[in-house]
């Protein structure tokens, strides 16, 4: 009898699979794979959280579906390291088959995403990491960004400084991608304003011993310094550099990261630091209060600007997958829709440059308390020079 | 590099080799004494510092009160560790104990996410300890920090005295030189072990809180930590005290200046180290015992 199964099986199997293959598009969709690679663990553990939640949060608000389809969602943990950042892609992408990659927050991280994703031509929507190459030199149409390039908050900061007539000012930050190209960025900003920096500090990431070089900028006795530094490195330096006295004779500025997320625990240090960022905790605007409280209320603590960009990553998607009614084959369709997309953002409205960067103002903010408040417009509207992207 | 910051940097210096020495002398105790490559060592410091941010609002200013609680708390957990997982461990080669004792780093991490949170948090330091000493016209000296550094040698002298005067310590001294000799004599080594591996912990566990209010507390506060100290044991001799305290100086120094001349290689500047002491005396500064 077996005789007689096997090819009534395998006639049967193929049946199935024709009739399958020849359904319309529309009836063969299953959900959306979404495969979020983010920190679980490790120094970035909070803002990989952060993300997840604000991109669910919107997914959640269009009734749990994106672009009329359901969602399914694949996690792996990028452990912010570099090292195994192409076996966690590539689990995402070729174990999980994910239709599109959400992540991460470690720029050497996402360069390594960068790369796989401009390989296997899978999407890749960025909700932090601010390399400023992934919309730089590394390029591509299938590579988005909903968050900023570490040049645009530090290039502000620098106008700022120089506006607020500084003239000599030191630099301190993590030897990495994120910190250099964030000095960098302040550093033109600033020398663009008549300022000059007169030294780059550099520990290795994520020393957090910050002692020696605090003390160097005390013999040095610059008029500011400018720090880069994000999640608990953060928290320590800027105690440190109140324990210090410092901040009582020396100024200290940064981006927004030096004070996004970390204020419970910098607590009185923090009070009174200017930094620059997309965002701030008190925009008073009617799309972000109706943000913030819905964060609020479903994930029992403070969006911050992590949370805003994970939104803001399933709006530009939702944005895409509605040009295509739901069929994500249609690549260049969708490309076309993300790249021409105006995102009602909690942060104000934005759009996209050529090179998939968020055009946005950047924010002056003063910590107050356990808050960023918006002070006013460092500058409206600020590209990213996308130095080296080719595409127009 | 004028006068005065270079004796600020010396400073800087001997407060961090001393904040290792409270860590690293209990991981050469354990190593020392009991053999057991223990990798978990970094994050009993990480418990320790959670521990602080935990029962901090219970004692408010009373600072050192909490420290005692701490230490007691943190080797009873060390004991009962002991008791149910690490002594299973000392007749197995090295390559299983660091093979368990990564997989309770893992653990202990996870279960750190679930009970507390990946969040950071500070820990204030307490009134009587929060002001500043001038250093020169701009920088400022926490008075915490020379506290942190009090702290530590009153350890160290408290260390020396045990290991160096009671009986107590003799047995450990024993135990490191000879272990089946101990035994042989009729010491009950189990209890011996036991007391050892709570002593260590609650040495950790009291680096972490003693550096909760500097470092604030943090998701893999542990990790770097631990390898540093692994140098410093492997710089200062296992098993020995006196060394572990010249290896952590020693480590102190090094990073410290290493991070204002060399910033591009200070990363490096204490492996460099390690590897020269290798060269020249390969089982490290002292021998074993104190």
């Amino acid at each position: 009898m077996k005789h007689l199964f096997k090819p009534a099986i395998t006639t049967a199997i193929a049946a199935a699979i024709a009739g399958a293959l020849s359904a319309p598009a529309f009836a063969q969709q299953g959900p959306i794979k979404v495969g979020f690679m983010l920190p679980a663990t490790g120094t970035f553990a909070n803002l990989g959280n952060m993300i997840e939640n604000g991109f669910k949060m919107y997914v959640n608000e269009q009734g749990g579906k994106i672009g009329g389809r359901e969602v399914q969602y694949f996690k792996v943990d990028d452990e912010s390291d570099p090292a195994k950042a192409t076996d966690n892609v590539n689990k995402l992408i070729k174990r999980d088959q994910v239709d599109v990659l959400v992540g991460t927050v470690h720029s050497g991280v996402a360069l390594t995403m960068a790369k796989v994703a401009r390989e296997t031509n899978t999407l890749l929507i960025v909700p932090n990491a601010g390399a400023d190459v992934i919309t730089g030199a590394m390029c591509a149409k299938n590579i988005f960004r909903t968050s900023f390039s570490n040049w645009q908050p530090a290039y502000a900061m620098g106008k700022v400084a120089a506006e607020r007539g500084h003239k000599n000012v030191m630099t301190i930050t993590w030897n990495y991608a994120a910190g250099n190209e964030s000095v960098k960025g302040f550093q033109e900003g600033f020398e663009k304003g008549g300022g000059k920096v007169s030294q780059n500090l550099t520990l290795p990431f994520p020393n957090v011993e910050y002692q020696a070089l605090l003390t160097q900028i005390a013999s040095q006795k610059p008029d500011a310094v400018y720090a880069f530094f994000a999640g608990g490195g953060a928290v320590k330096f800027v105690k440190d550099y109140v324990a210090a006295g410092l901040n009582k004779t020396i100024p200290l500025y940064g981006p927004g990261f030096l004070t996004d997320g970390t204020l419970e625990a910098q607590g009185a240090a923090a009070q009174g630091l200017v930094t620059t960022l997309h965002y701030a905790d008190n925009l008073n605007t009617p799309r972000d209060n109706t943000f913030r409280l819905n964060f609020a209320k479903t994930y029992k603590t403070n969006a911050d600007v992590y949370a805003v960009q994970g939104y803001d990553a399933a709006q530009l998607l939702t944005t895409g997958v509605k040009a295509v009614n739901g069929d994500i084959s249609k690549r260049d369709q969708m490309i076309l829709a993300m790249r021409s997309a105006a995102i009602d953002s909690p942060r104000g409205k934005f759009t996209l440059s050529p090179a998939h960067n968020p055009i946005q103002d950047i924010y002056l903010r003063e910590v107050k308390g356990n808050n960023n408040e918006v002070k006013g417009v460092a500058i409206k509207a600020l590209a990213d020079p996308a130095r080296g992207c080719k595409q127009g | 590099m004028d006068i005065s910051t270079f004796l600020v940097q010396c400073l800087n210096s001997i407060q961090y080799g001393l904040l290792l020495f409270l860590v690293a002398s209990g991981l050469t105790l354990i190593f020392g004494i009991m053999g057991v490559i223990n990798l978990a060592h970094g994050s009993f410091y990480m418990i320790g510092a959670y521990l602080a941010f935990s029962i901090a609002p219970f004692f408010g200013d009373q600072f050192i009160i909490m420290l005692l609680a701490g230490i007691v708390l943190s080797a009873l957990f060390g004991f009962v560790l002991e008791w149910v997982f690490f002594s299973y461990l000392y007749q197995r080669d090295h390559l299983q104990q660091v093979l368990m004792t990564y997989a309770l780093i893992l653990v202990f991490e996870e279960l750190r996410s679930i009970l507390v949170g990946n969040d950071v948090h500070g820990v204030k330091a307490p009134e009587w300890l929060s002001g500043s000493i001038a250093l020169g016209d701009v920088m400022t000296y926490p008075v915490y920090n020379l506290f942190a550094s009090a702290a530590c040698i009153v350890v160290a002298i408290g260390l020396y005295f045990v290991v160096n005067r009671t009986r107590l310590g003799m047995m450990i001294r024993a135990g490191a030189s000879n272990r089946d000799m101990v035994r042989g004599l009729g010491i009950n080594i189990r209890l011996l072990y036991r007391i050892v591996f709570a002593a260590g912990v609650a040495l950790a566990a009291l680096a972490g809180m003693i550096a909760a209010p500097m470092a604030s507390v943090y998701p893999g506060m542990g990790g770097q930590v631990l390898i540093i100290c692994f140098v410093v044991v492997v710089i200062g001799g296992i098993g020995s005290i006196s060394g572990a305290l010249i290896a952590s100086l020693l480590v102190g120094f090094v990073d410290t200046f290493g991070k204002v001349f060399f910033a591009q290689m200070s990363g490096i500047g204490i492996y460099v180290l390690m590897a020269i002491l290798l060269i020249w005396r390969p089982e490290g500064l002292r021998s074993k015992g104190y």
